[in-house]
């Protein structure tokens, strides 16, 4: 008779000393890992209630200014500054890490309307109330020296936006029309109008660096071609944008902070339907900007909130609010896509973490390995109903919460309305309009 | 006003840009063409293309079962199925490379020359393996303290038994180390382990028990009363009790609550076995059926009738396919649990089996009276052939308990005699994973995975049938949601659009042309329509005739047919 019996040598399945690991043999047989689906579902429910308990986004508060913050802008070279601009004319430049302002300049009198960086880093320029548009010094005066502009234009209009282009020494300030500037010159090299309103906001396209958008009271978004140095189309909507943003990572793609309370993304190729419209706030979006990586942007709205919300997605996925925070004015994500900075009413910038619940700090591989199967758990069961349940619970203030239930009778009444009509009349006579293009009233090229 | 200017059109040889908002569609991976890779010497690959894998064993892991049709969905869900399909196809190939992996191999036994394995006893198997193995053999002769029932650890490490007259003994098998030996003064109708070798379950005469593994006493459960079987269902951490009053009771040992009592209104519980796949609790009854149950119902979830006389013992196989029962009638049978529920084997005993038990890699082995018979099958995937035995043994007493032990090739059997240890080669799994239950484990690795366990426990209400119908869509709240959506909105915001004609040029626009195209295609979808129906009507006529042709060739009408429904 041949036998053979199964004997396993201790040796190879117990470490030889204290010092080494222990030895873990893996077999993937679907056999001996029973309930993998009902295991899985479990370890998803501890991992989003695990997230709800880190959730905790809220890192510093800058406090300095002495008037409500207007504007913000980004350094392109260097994470940890960020300058400011307030509603009494000063510019405060801050260091992140060591949460201080390292300088402060009494840029102009009124309001800084608007502030932007070169792309080189070496210098900021800002707009103001007082009609003049400054070029300042990155770096702090040295000994002896005084706090100075490097130039100064003076115009005939007030100026209410600037943005930079991001290769060139060209940059565009909105006011009653579109200028744009060579650094070197005092006189713009072209100016742009289409309409008769004056205009909030101008932005620079950072991919295909030579189209510009910008926003007019006349509830228009206009874009530009700046080399031919004319407008090439404008979309109309019900009412005015705010700002827009361009997306970093998509060339066509921009993303309007409209007074309706809505955010529209548009695909500037074809902008008569919205590829997407952002319906969470219950005020007016005051502001918007894109995270680095192209898949999310962050809102600010009159209502004290600042929202997160993904590209594709009509609904926004977090929410940041304090008791203290009044109407915030101006949000800007960092360039390494992990904090929100937000410059309120209420003369304070706040800084948060862009994932709430994301452990800061460098990870160990076993950390990282953990981290990455929780979100891979989250996102597999994210449409269970406990788990959706306890992943979209957030805590809203009152006057949010209370306006939000208004806001949604209000909805819901003129939606049976809407169905009413169509059933009560004629087939075909009343027009079924989705929810993106009821928004958007003409496009013009 | 002015139009944009394009982007300078790519060369021939750039490849279109991919509009990144579009889903990306996954191509299968297409290996470089062999012949192109020609190294230095001239020298070609003898084998080419990727290593060739065995189709079964890919088979092993794949999961998605793909015969199952999914509601018709929008294109964007369905190439993301399709992309996560291609993903599984991979991974399962991937996983079936990793079992070159495994170290160890199976046992076996093999006669040679016809010699029946069946006549072969275990001296002579204790003579002719190493000496590891021959002591795994043991004879441990306990006549004082009644028949004993037995119970290995998860892990296979650990024993406990207890006797009928009240003996307790909690030991390492392996090492012979004696963990404790105590006498509970009552008599003992089961013992079991709950999740680790620390804690113990005792059946005794009025109670339920809970002891230490050092003997010491921590709970006495006072509702379990008059049990006389224990199943410890382990990823679920629920400790179900037969009792003698009929009811059926989980108790969840990690916050100690009874999760559910059932009343399986079938008079005493005596037969009860565990279906290690979907946790159900399988009852055998004196009626000769086998009732499946579920702690989130109160109504058996099936119930099979297996013999003519009452059922005696039953047994699951680990992967939830096979249920072997046997029963007053003499009769061994084995039924298929996933589909059919029909009974594949029978077998007449000359004596009938009062107890059964699966091993791991799917013998079957069945103890009647003092005597224990073992059935192999073809390989791990196919049931027992219950024609030949593969192994006899004939114990000093009445067998009382049976259980094979997880991982090793061992049958633990416990008898009016004491409890012995036999060798069964190709019993167990070679391969155990380090990650759930490990025989070697240290003191921190058992604590490190009790905290896991513990932490992805499934609730009990999770308990059913098919233990992935978590993971499967939910077609009827699906189609609850979209008539939902239809009432609400006032229209179906899913139906396609009525045809819009594209403007053409060159005067190919013009509204006689237009109304044209219009016609055509309403015309079309009108004769699609109708031909479908008159495809149903047709099939409905055929069924019909079928119906009553197999009407007039049945039997003649007979009085009882006014109580057909």
């Amino acid at each position: 008779m041949k036998v053979k019996m199964l004997s396993r040598n201790p040796d190879n399945y117990v470490r030889e000393t204290k010092l080494d690991l222990q030895r873990v043999p893996r077999n993937y047989d679907p056999t001996l890992h029973p309930f993998e689906v009902p295991r899985e579902y479990v370890r998803a429910l501890n991992a989003t209630k695990l997230e709800r308990v880190f959730a905790k986004p809220f890192l510093a508060s800058l406090d300095g200014h002495r008037d409500g913050v207007n504007c913000l802008a980004k350094h392109p070279k260097n994470l940890a500054t960020i300058l400011s601009g307030a509603c009494d004319g000063e510019v405060r430049i801050w260091n992140l890490t060591q949460r201080n302002c390292i300088r402060t300049i009494q840029a102009h009198e009124g309001f800084v309307r608007g502030i932007c960086t070169r792309f080189c880093g070496t210098s900021f320029f800002t707009v103001g109330d007082d009609k003049t548009v400054k070029q300042w010094k990155m770096d702090g005066p040295g000994y002896g020296e005084e706090e100075e502009p490097l130039h100064t234009i003076l115009g005939k209009t007030v100026y209410t936006g600037i943005d930079h282009h991001w290769k060139e020494a060209v940059f565009a300030t909105c006011g009653q029309q579109v200028d744009i500037w060579d650094e070197q010159r005092t006189n713009p090299i072209c100016s742009m109008t289409w309409g008769f309103d004056s205009i909030s906001s101008v932005k620079f396209n950072p991919v295909e660096t030579f189209l510009l958008g910008s926003c007019a009271s006349d509830r228009n978004i206009v874009l530009y071609d700046m080399r031919q140095a004319t407008p090439l189309k404008k979309v109309i909507l019900d009412m005015r944008t705010n700002t827009i943003c361009w997306n970093p990572m998509e060339a066509f793609i921009f993303t309007a902070a409209n007074e309706d309370y809505n955010l529209y993304t548009f695909d500037m190729r074809a902008l008569d339907t919205p590829v997407m419209v952002h319906m969470d706030h219950v005020s007016a979006v005051l502001d918007v900007d894109y995270s680095p990586t192209g898949k999310e942007f962050v809102s600010a709205s009159f209502n004290k909130s600042i929202r997160i919300f993904p590209v594709d997605k009509s609904r926004s996925r977090e929410v940041y609010h304090t008791k203290r925070m009044q109407h915030v004015i101006c949000v800007k994500w960092t360039s390494d896509s992990k904090y929100i900075m937000c410059g309120s009413d209420e003369m304070n910038i706040r800084l948060w973490k862009a994932n709430a619940s994301e452990k800061l700090g460098v990870l160990t591989s076993r950390e990282k390995a953990a981290k990455d199967y929780n979100q891979k758990l989250k996102e597999k069961f994210q449409h269970y109903p406990h788990i959706k349940r306890i992943a979209r619970h957030r805590h809203l203030p009152k006057s949010i919460y209370s306006q939000i239930q208004e806001q949604r009778i209000m909805k819901e009444a003129r939606r049976r309305k809407e169905v009413n009509r169509i059933k009560h009349s004629k087939p075909g006579s009343v027009p079924i309009v989705s929810e993106k293009k009821k928004h958007i009233v003409a496009v013009v090229k | 006003m002015g139009e944009m200017e394009t982007a300078p059109k790519p060369g021939r040889d750039v490849p279109p840009k991919k509009d990144k908002l579009q889903t990306k569609r996954k191509k299968p991976r297409e290996w470089k063409n062999p012949e192109s890779q020609r190294s230095l010497s001239g020298a070609q690959d003898p084998f080419p293309g990727p290593a060739p894998v065995p189709v079964e064993v890919v088979q092993k892991f794949c999961r998605i079962d793909k015969s199952r049709k999914l509601p018709r969905s929008k294109a964007k869900t369905r190439s993301r199925l399709e992309v996560a399909e291609a993903e599984e196809e991979e991974t399962s190939i991937k996983a079936a490379r990793s079992e070159l992996l495994l170290a160890e191999e199976p046992g076996f036994l093999e006669g040679e020359d016809g010699e029946d394995t069946a006549k072969i006893c275990q001296a002579d198997i204790v003579e002719a393996v190493d000496i590891a193995s021959a002591a795994k053999h043991f004879d441990l002769n306990l006549r004082q303290f009644g028949p004993y029932r037995l119970n290995y650890s998860r892990t296979g490490r650990h024993l406990a038994f207890g006797g009928r007259r009240g003996h307790v003994a909690a030991l390492d098998w392996v090492t012979k180390k004696l963990m404790c030996e105590i006498n509970v003064m009552e008599a003992v109708r089961d013992i079991r382990f709950l999740h680790s070798e620390a804690l113990l379950a005792v059946a005794q005469n009025r109670w339920l028990h809970i002891y230490d593994n050092q003997g010491i006493e921590l709970h006495c459960i006072r509702r379990c009363d008059r049990v006389t079987r224990l199943e410890f269902l382990p990823f679920h951490f629920l400790l179900a009790t037969a009792s003698e009053t009929g009811f059926l009771t989980y108790l969840d040992v990690s916050v100690g609550k009874i999760v559910a009592a059932l009343n399986a209104r079938a008079g005493r519980l005596d037969v009860m076995s565990q279906n290690p796949y979907n946790a159900v609790i399988h009852l055998g009854h004196s009626n000769g059926t086998v009732s499946l149950w579920s702690p989130a119902m109160k109504e058996p979830l099936a119930k099979i009738l297996c013999h003519r006389g009452g059922v005696r013992a039953v047994a699951v196989d680990s992967t939830g396919t096979y249920m072997a029962t046997s029963g007053l009638d003499h009769q061994l049978k084995i039924f298929d649990l996933r589909g059919t529920y029909q009974p594949l084997s029978t077998r007449t005993l000359p004596h009938g089996a009062g107890h059964l038990a699966f091993s791991q890699r799917g013998l079957l082995v069945a103890g009647m009276g003092d005597v224990v018979n073992i059935w192999a099958g073809q390989g791990k995937g196919s049931p027992p052939s219950l024609e030949q035995p593969y192994l006899t043994h004939r114990l000093s007493g009445p067998v009382h308990g049976l259980q094979f032990c997880p991982f090793e090739d061992v049958l633990g059997v416990g008898h009016s005699g004491g409890v012995t240890s036999m060798l069964v080669p190709g019993a167990g799994e070679p391969n155990f994973d380090g990650l759930e239950s490990n025989p070697y484990r240290s003191r921190k690795q058992r604590q490190e995975w009790e905290v896991k366990a513990l932490l992805e426990k499934v609730p009990a209400e999770l308990i059913c049938l098919d233990p992935r119908a978590l993971a499967e869509v939910d077609v009827i709240s699906l189609e609850q949601g979209k008539k939902e959506r239809i009432e609400r909105l006032g229209y179906d915001p899913e139906a396609k659009a009525p045809f819009q004609p594209k403007p053409k040029q060159k005067g190919r626009s013009s509204t006689a042309s237009l109304v044209k195209r219009k016609r055509k295609v309403m015309d079309e979808e009108h004769r699609d329509k109708v031909r479908q129906s008159l495809q149903q009507q047709q099939q409905q006529q055929q069924q019909q005739q079928k119906e009553a042709k197999a009407k007039s060739t049945g039997a003649r009408p007979s009085a009882l047919d006014r109580f057909v429904r």
